[in-house]
């Protein structure tokens, strides 16, 4: 019991573990899916399903940024950081995501100027420090990074910097996980919603989860503990014959979201009418553009992008991964062909993506794992 | 840049309302609060800071719990403060 030895709080987490099995129905299986990949990171870092009963298994879900981002997406970039006199600035997470044409590294080693910075406001800066040059910040993540893009534009256009504009790339959560409910694949008991991207949109949002599909979801913090607590309150819902939305992170999440931070995304930008996701295809309003308002700091109207879409490599099965279908180790080129030093899809790269997290982490035992997942 | 980190705010500066100075771990940064409008922060408050913006006021017990989680994830953590120690938000 490798975690219980170093968890703080052992006594309360080996109890709700006992909590969780006294809820499972004799010969029913449970599927939870975790849809934030900093969930997947606290699941296989502290084997959590090791500790659960082999009736409750969790599935990684969509909810890494960088692993989402599509090949073709990825050569956009590339194609606007070629361009003379351009600065790319990007997330450190970015860097090594392989594009059709390979990665932000072999951009740079072919002598494109791309900068990792830690925030928008850094791009900004370099836009102010480098009036000569045309400086872009690629904009990823969910409902969490949007607000400070947003942010960072209504900035930009206040201080009147004009050779400063992001290309945008975020998604939104809701619609994939629709996208997911919609997947025949899969069939699902209930959901660990993401913990940071509801600090922005509330818990409201996911109403429809129970109202239309009958699943329960609970908003749950990242220690071990919260994950555990979302599972109980999963099973708790479904022995009680009811289905809603909880929010087991209220210490964090306010139910209503932060209305400013909506409130800035939406001045900045608008849905996509559909956008492709690595893994998952087309999902219809699954993203953010800038709005026609804020043209000149988007960079896709700024710049001619090629907008290829780009199939992934045939090895790759990060979709499968991505839906929750497959484990990451079931995937042919686990370990073997796509580590996260040579990674071949993006669910390797950043440390949020469940193949990245097993191989980091992966402790529990995969048979046992198996046998769950194949009833 | 998925993980919110917690930080106590060190200074509201006067001169720039949307700006704290912000302790993140040791290091010392401007955080950018305009998202946190209505807040009514003060030197002392816990703010989770995602990518230079503060999303959210916690109080002091989940900023120290968070802290240990963080902690705790060892590599990206590390990263994430090692790029927040390079960043110049709002500098010069
Ligand atoms: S092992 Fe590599 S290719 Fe396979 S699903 Fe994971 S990231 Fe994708």
């Amino acid at each position: 019991m490798r975690f219980v030895d170093e968890y703080r709080d052992a006594d309360k987490a080996r109890a709700l573990a006992a909590r969780i099995a006294a809820l499972c129905e004799p010969g029913r299986t449970y599927k939870f899916m975790e849809v934030c990949g900093g969930h997947t990171h606290t699941i296989y870092k502290h084997g959590l399903e090791d500790h659960l009963p082999p009736a409750v298994t969790l599935v990684h879900g969509p909810g890494c940024p960088v692993c989402v981002i599509p090949m073709g997406r990825v050569d956009d970039a590339i194609s606007i950081a070629e361009r003379p006199g351009v600065i790319m600035t990007s997330f450190g997470d970015m860097m090594r995501v392989p594009g059709g044409r390979g990665t932000f590294l072999d951009a740079m080693a072919r002598g494109a100027d791309i900068r990792m910075v830690y925030s928008p406001l850094d791009a900004l800066k370099i836009a102010r420090e480098n009036p000569d040059k045309k400086v872009v910040f690629l904009a990823i993540g969910f409902e969490t990074t949007a607000p400070s893009t947003a942010m960072t534009v209504l900035r930009a256009k206040s201080e009147g910097i004009a050779n400063f504009s992001v290309f945008c790339n975020h998604v939104t959560i809701i619609p994939a996980i629709k996208a997911i409910l919609d997947s025949p694949d899969l069939r699902l008991d209930g959901f660990i919603g993401p913990g940071h991207v509801s600090t922005v949109i509330g818990c409201r949002p996911y109403a429809f989860i129970a109202r239309d599909y009958g699943k329960p979801l609970v908003v749950a913090g990242f220690e071990p503990l919260d994950v555990l607590q979302s599972v109980y309150q999963n099973l708790v819902q479904l022995a009680e014959g009811r289905v809603a939305v909880e929010n087991q992170y209220a210490r964090v999440v306010p139910w209503d979201g932060n209305p400013k931070a909506l409130a800035v995304i939406n001045e900045v930008m608008e849905p996509r009418p559909h956008f492709e996701w690595r893994g998952l295809g087309f999902i219809s309003d699954s993203a953010l553009r800038v709005r026609e308002a804020y043209a000149a700091f988007d960079a896709e109207r700024i710049f001619q992008i090629p907008g290829g879409r780009v199939a992934d490599p045939q090895a790759c099965q990060c979709g499968e991964v991505l839906k929750g279908v497959l484990k990451p180790w079931e995937c042919k080129v686990f370990g073997t062909a796509c580590t996260p030093e040579t990674p071949i899809g993006t669910c390797m790269v950043s440390s949020e993506g469940a193949c990245a997290a097993y191989y980091n982490f992966g402790r529990f035992s995969r048979d046992r794992v198996k046998e769950a997942t194949r009833t | 840049m998925c993980l919110g980190i917690p930080g106590e705010i060190v200074e509201i500066l006067s001169d720039r309302p949307d700006l704290a100075k912000v302790d993140v771990s040791g290091v010392r940064r401007a955080i950018n609060i305009g998202l946190l409008e209505g807040e009514d922060l003060a030197p002392g408050d816990w703010i989770l800071i995602h990518v230079g913006f503060a999303l959210s006021k916690i109080d002091e017990a989940e900023a120290k719990s968070a802290l240990d989680f963080l902690e705790s994830i060892g590599q990206a953590y590390e990263d994430e403060i090692a790029a927040l120690r390079e960043s110049m938000i709002e500098q010069g």
